[in-house]
């Protein structure tokens, strides 16, 4: 069982997380355009690679300081006469060491600050970027990704593309200064030693171009098994009222173990493949420095060159010795920045479905008439299941429309496209004659409001999660509004009144003081439509019909529409559609519909003729 | 109702709109300060903590520190090598050519030492870290599947996941960098043993520039600690406002917050960055004080050594030998500043993570609990039950009642009475202050809650699938069920026809929270699977409250075979849905204030029949005397 639920919740990644290890071409461009927006912070980056270059100057001279301070102490030794003046000439270079040290330490300082600035300004861009686009996508987006995939690309692939600077570029140019200046002062001081002092360079820039691209789709893999094993937490833990009502803790655990043994192995290899190219890298470089010893020894044998040379052929090498190690971690840096990159800038170049068109303008509303003209519609994510066929309607200012019908049917859908957290695929709706198309999101947002079916409550308190759609609100029109939904003396009993802080999806509350939470937020906006889709099913009959009598002043002025189950909800309501099948099959009042003897009638008699008899009747019928 | 209630909410929402200003009752994220406020360096209690962790891998982890031991060592003895060389093998005229072709020998040597020694190393360090941060996490999420329901209601699911990852992952980092910061300790002593072995006065002159080193700290450390703390902090805090962004995006969109939000958000996010870059700040100021000591002790080594190897007191070699330590000595000092912010790091994480693995069980099983067999009678009773979320308001008072074997008893009674709790405590997702339940004739807390959980079968109020096939999804724990019974479960509740319109059938694959169906065929798919786990016992939360009443008798009509010989405890609103119920509870105020059948209940005219008319009859004709009285129920639980 549980291999299938992994495999499933494999095959069911989004399709635009998952990117293509396209190999040099891909990362490449990813790699470019990160590089592209450090540039946009130019000072910085030239403070940065400043610092780097002249701190990796001063290094170098280091070597060549240290070899002079021991060559001197060497050419003194044979006459003693010569000593005072060689003390002074090592006190000379003491201080230029001393002096190069200070130097090299606050060169040092300014390149890492300044690359890593450079790292946190654009990971607060990107930050904003990526919740401006996460809040912009349209519903279908949000249909087809998983949350934990969208947290995965918000926070940690976030991380990868900011630490690209600090870890892998300025990297890069230091080692390039380090060995690129070290090569020319090598060699020309002496070829041969010179050459062998860098035969490692070759072997590292091969190594490392080889592990980037495995270390690439290594990280790939492994942030999609990651994923995975992020869903699994996830979903048991939104969901662990079921897990433990059906005792299915030992399935869960079986379900996070496999996902998890998957991401181990994996995470096991990665930690193979950067050892090995680590260790190999120092190995080569400890290599060649025995080969310096050997060769260089040799020539101060032979008095080719001095001990002082000899030795600043080894400082230089040690110096070489830190930033050849972290070579590894910069081709790590330069594979993630990449995956991770491909994965973030996916996300933000996604075209937004749902968006102002370009000559869009506010809606103007006047009479608040609102038309259905033979609208059709399939959801994004099931093209060839036709959920809305034809569907035509009009609503008047004061008027209520009352919508019932099977699960599945399409009521909800209706209320989906008022807003237009979907697009029509066929026909068009109109506000007072305007395509809700040509209007602007936000004005168009403002004039419909929509109590949903299943509400998402704020983790915060009550007060603010009624005034969410209107943060300016006064106490008084919380508290009306709140009223207004019949929650007002529930709330007003809690120790905390008003302060009390509900939790996520509002577990805390009952189903139907969530329901009333929702009704009383949505009360807040000032909308010309507002749909109450099913937003009663959890709520008493009493409390409800004071709901409604409550809402009578309110529907006055805007279209209502009102989808319920329980036909007490919508008997009084202007029109009452009948959908099946995405159709509407009867429209027309309580009474006429009643009179019709249809399905709407079916559904009267089973709710107000009580007893058995029904049943067996329909049973009999059906 | 105030009569002019709608018309003031207009009025007042335009006198306050202002754009300009921000907006005052809204956040984003939920953020508690006090959890990151533990800013110790280290902890001994955490760190025996996680040391158990470590423990089952200890032969790993004596194998890595011997390699970094060698691995210390051949870094020790490199210089010395060279150092050998150049006294011996090359001084001047007196050509002594093995003792080079030795000291190249030794050095080949100690290479390839190196390399295993830091190959093993790090290879078993980093799976072994790998492998504990795997085990913590599952620890942790073994004892988040036992803790019980009133630690999960308070606490959000971003808050654990940012435990299960964040904070495991920055464990990692510091177990990783441990082993390693165990080599540079071993270092640093090594190379102060070496120097001060190799020319002792010339040792301790180098070593006199450390106290330098430690007074800086001293001043620095305070500082920085807050600075790395407030980056931290703020850090989790705006990635708890994305999570929250994320989760609530449809809720956001359909309120038109998105741009509150935003500015919101960028407080945040700037607050982020500017925290972040203050820590950079405190991090780096310390490379140029270190780096300017090193320039010292080199100096000295310069001049004073200098003058010695001038004096003949010092070989030339010594004073190579120590300007390679001087400048090695200070490489562990640069990454021990380092480790120091992933200690703090991971000590605060550490804290985090023990405070999940410490949260209390409260309601586990008794020692020698009785296992609940399949074939006890599938009687429910409540004996004076008094529960409450908070002991001090109870939400359930003194309830008594009764469900005989094979019975269908229906709770009803105004929203927050107390329906929903009474059903958990069937399930023992809680534990009562006072009196008992009993399932079977066994107190629930007799009972495993493994064999409870297989004879109680819940449809909840809230129904919540699972990513997966729809046929994974209703047959969830019963890894025995065969496609057949999917069917016939998915059949029983009406769901096969619109299953097979799916994509794939019963293969189809849901989408988060099954969000690519609508809400009625969620519900549909969750009552299948609580058929499907086939229990003694069925408990219906609103069930079928967003399902039209015709689709709803069709399911109670093939429910009539399926729940032959069970017991059955439904709760609904409609009370049409109930019809079938042999008895009916009703409930307001968390006491059960009428039971009885249909009938006698309507005959008795308390609140179930007023609530009976209610659903049906025209709510013109409510009198307001009769609305006042519900009243009381409806609001005030
Ligand atoms: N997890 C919880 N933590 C704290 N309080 C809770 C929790 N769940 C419910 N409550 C409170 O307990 C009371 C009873 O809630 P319960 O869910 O049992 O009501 P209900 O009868 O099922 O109502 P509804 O018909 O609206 O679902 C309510 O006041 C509710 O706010
Ligand atoms: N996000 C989605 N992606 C794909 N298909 C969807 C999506 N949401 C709903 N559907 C499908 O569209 C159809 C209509 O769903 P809708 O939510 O409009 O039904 P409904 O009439 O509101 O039902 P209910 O009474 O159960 O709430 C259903 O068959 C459903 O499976
Ligand atoms: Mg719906
Ligand atoms: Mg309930």
């Amino acid at each position: 069982m549980s291999s299938d639920a992994i495999g499933s919740a494999t095959k069911a990644r989004n399709s635009f997380a998952h990117v293509e290890a396209a190999g040099w071409g891909q990362g490449l461009s990813t790699l470019l355009r990160i590089t592209r927006m450090n540039l946009r912070h130019p000072w910085q980056v030239t403070f940065a690679i400043g610092s780097t270059i002249i701190a990796a100057t001063l290094q170098l001279t280091i070597p060549q300081l240290l070899g002079r301070a021991v060559d001197q102490t060497q050419t003194a030794i044979g006459g003693g006469a010569e000593g005072a003046a060689a003390e002074s000439a090592l006190l000379i270079s003491a201080l230029l060491l001393l002096t190069v040290s200070i130097l090299r330490g606050l060169f040092t300082m300014t390149q890492n600050y300044y690359a890593e600035a450079v790292g946190h300004h654009i990971g607060y861009e990107l930050r904003l970027a990526c919740y401006e686009k996460i809040q912009r996508l349209s519903f279908s987006f949000h249909d087809r990704v998983h949350s934990g995939d969208l947290i995965t690309i918000g926070m940690l692939d976030l991380e990868g593309v900011r630490m690209y600077f600090s870890t892998a570029l300025v990297r890069v140019v230091l080692l390039t200064m380090l060995i690129g200046i070290g090569a020319y002062l090598l060699i020309s001081t002496d070829p041969v030693l010179g050459l062998l002092a860098l035969s490692f360079v070759p072997f590292v820039g091969w190594r490392s171009s080889v592990t980037r691209l495995k270390l690439r789709a290594t990280w790939l893999e492994l942030q999609e098994r990651l994923s995975v094993l992020t869903r699994v937490m996830e979903e048991n833990l939104g969901g662990i009222r079921v897990v433990r009502a059906f005792a299915a803790q030992a399935h869960e655990m079986m379900k996070f173990d496999r996902a998890s043994k998957s991401a181990l192995e994996l995470a096991h290899e990665r930690v193979g493949i950067r050892v090995r190219n680590t260790s190999a890298m120092t190995f080569s470089f400890f290599l060649a420095m025995g080969l310096v010893l050997l060769v260089g020894g040799n020539k101060v044998v032979a008095g080719e060159i001095s001990v002082g040379t000899l030795a600043t052929f080894l400082t230089f090498m040690t110096i070489l010795q830190m930033p050849v190690r972290q070579l590894g971690m910069m081709v790590n840096a330069f594979a993630r920045a990449s995956t991770c990159g491909s994965r973030l800038f996916g996300l933000l170049d996604l075209d937004i479905a749902v968006k102002d068109a370009p000559d869009a303008k506010p809606l103007d509303i006047t009479d608040g008439t609102l038309r259905f003209n033979n609208v059709s519609f399939a959801y994004p994510g099931a093209q060839d299941r036709q959920v809305l066929k034809n569907v035509s309607f009009e609503a008047r200012k004061g008027e209520t429309v009352g919508i019932v019908g099977p699960p599945g049917s399409g009521k909800s859908t209706i209320a989906h496209l008022i807003p237009r957290f979907y697009d029509v695929t066929g026909g068009a709706i109109t506000l007072d004659g305007q395509d809700i198309r040509k209007a602007t999101l936000a004005s168009l947002r403002q004039s419909v409001a929509v109590v949903q079916q299943d509400a998402f409550l704020f983790t915060t308190t009550i007060e603010n999660n009624i005034a969410y759609g209107d943060p300016w609100a006064k106490e008084r029109r919380i508290a009306r509004a709140s009223e207004f939904a019949q929650l007002h003396n529930y709330v007003l009993g809690l120790p905390a009144g008003y302060g009390t802080v509900v939790g996520e999806r509002g577990v805390s509350l009952s189903g139907g003081q969530r329901q009333r939470l929702t009704i009383a937020r949505t009360m807040m906006l000032k909308p010309s439509v507002i749909v109450f889709d099913d937003s009663t099913a959890a709520i008493d009959a009493a409390t409800e019909s004071r709901i409604r009598t409550a809402m009578r002043r309110f529907a006055k002025d805007r279209v209502t529409i009102v989808i319920a189950h329980r036909l007490s909800s919508l008997m009084h309501a202007d029109q009452i559609l009948f959908v099946e099948g995405g159709e509407i099959v009867e429209r027309g009042t309580h009474e006429e519909l009643l009179a019709k003897g249809g399905r709407y009638r079916a559904l009267y008699d089973l709710q107000v003729r009580p007893g058995e008899e029904m049943l067996d009747e329909a049973g009999g019928g059906g | 109702m105030a009569p002019d209630g709608a018309g003031e909410i207009e009025v007042e929402r335009n006198e306050v709109r202002d754009g300009g200003r921000r907006p005052p009752r809204a956040v984003v994220g939920s953020h508690r300060i006090e959890e990151e406020m533990f800013g110790r360096v280290f902890d001994k209690n955490i760190v025996k903590r996680i040391w158990a962790f470590v423990r089952p891998y200890r032969a790993r982890v004596i194998i890595s520190v011997a390699a970094v031991l060698i691995f210390t060592a051949t870094q020790l003895v490199i210089p010395l090598i060279i150092r050998y060389a150049i006294d011996n093998g090359m001084a001047p005229g007196e050509i002594d050519h093995p003792a080079l072709l030795y000291s190249v020998a030794a050095f080949a040597l100690a290479i390839l030492i190196n390399y295993a020694a830091s190959y093993i190393q790090e290879t078993v360090v980093g799976q072994m870290a790998e492998n504990v941060l795997f085990d913590i996490r599952r620890a942790m999420f073994g004892h988040l599947q036992k803790v019980s329901l009133s630690f999960m209601d308070k606490t959000e699911v971003g808050r654990l996941m940012s435990r299960l990852q964040g904070d495991v992952n920055s464990m990692q980092e510091f177990l990783e960098t441990s082993v390693l910061s165990v080599g540079d300790i071993v270092l640093l002593f090594g190379i102060v043993f070496v120097m001060l072995w190799l020319d002792f006065r010339l040792g301790l002159l180098t070593l006199s520039v450390m106290p330098i080193l430690f007074i800086v700290r001293i001043f620095w450390l305070p500082r920085a600690r807050e600075a790395f703390m407030a980056a931290h902090e703020t850090n989790s805090v705006a990635n708890g406002a994305l999570a929250e962004a994320i989760h609530g995006v449809r809720a956001v969109q359909s309120m038109d917050r998105q741009q509150v939000n935003f500015t919101l958000y960028d407080d945040k996010a700037a607050a982020n960055l500017k925290t972040h870059l203050t820590a950079a700040k405190y991090a780096q100021v310390m490379v140029p004080i270190v780096d300017s000591l090193t320039g010292l002790a080199m100096a000295f080594v310069i001049v004073v050594g200098g003058s010695m190897v001038l004096n003949g007191g010092l070989d030339v070699g010594i004073m190579v030998a120590f300007l390679f330590y001087i400048q090695r000595f200070f490489d562990p000092i640069r990454s021990l500043t380092l480790q120091y912010s992933v200690m703090q790091r991971a000590m605060a994480s550490g804290k985090r993570l023990t405070d999940v693995l410490d949260v209390r069980i409260d309601v586990k099983d008794k020692p020698g609990a009785k296992v609940l067999s399949p074939d006890m009678d599938g009687s429910v009773e409540f004996k004076d039950v008094t529960f409450g979320y908070d002991p001090k308001q109870p939400v359930l008072k003194d309830v008594s009642f009764r469900v005989n074997p094979g019975e269908t008893v229906a709770l009803v009674g105004p929203t927050g009475s107390g329906k929903s709790s009474a059903m958990a405590l069937v399930h023992r997702f809680y534990d009562v202050q006072k009196g008992e339940v009993l399932v079977g004739g066994h107190d629930v807390r007799d009972l495993t809650q493994e064999s409870l959980g297989r004879q109680v079968a819940m449809v909840l109020q809230e129904p919540f699938l699972f990513t997966g096939t729809v046929f994974e999804n209703i047959r969830y724990h019963k890894a025995d069920a065969t496609r057949d019974q999917v069917i016939e479960a998915a059949r029983a509740v009406g769901a096969h026809d619109f299953i097979m319109s799916l994509d794939g059938g019963y293969d189809a694959i849901l989408g988060e929270r099954g969000g690519n169906l609508s809400l009625g065929q969620r519900q549909l798919i969750s009552f299948a699977r609580a058929l499907v786990a086939d229990a003694k016992i069925l408990v219906l939360d609103e069930a079928t409250a967003n399902i039209d009443s015709y689709t709803e008798m069709l399911i109670q009509k093939a429910l009539i075979r399926l729940l032959q010989g069970r017991t059955g405890l439904v709760i609904a609103h409609r009370l049409a849905t109930i019809r079938g119920a042999d008895r009916i509870i009703v409930l307001q105020n968390g006491q059960v204030i009428e039971t009885g059948n249909h009938d006698q209940l309507m005959a008795k005219g308390g609140l179930y029949s007023k609530l009976y008319n209610l659903n049906y009859a025209s709510f013109d004709d409510i009198p307001e005397a009769e609305l006042e009285a519900s009243a009381q129920s409806g609001s005030q639980t």
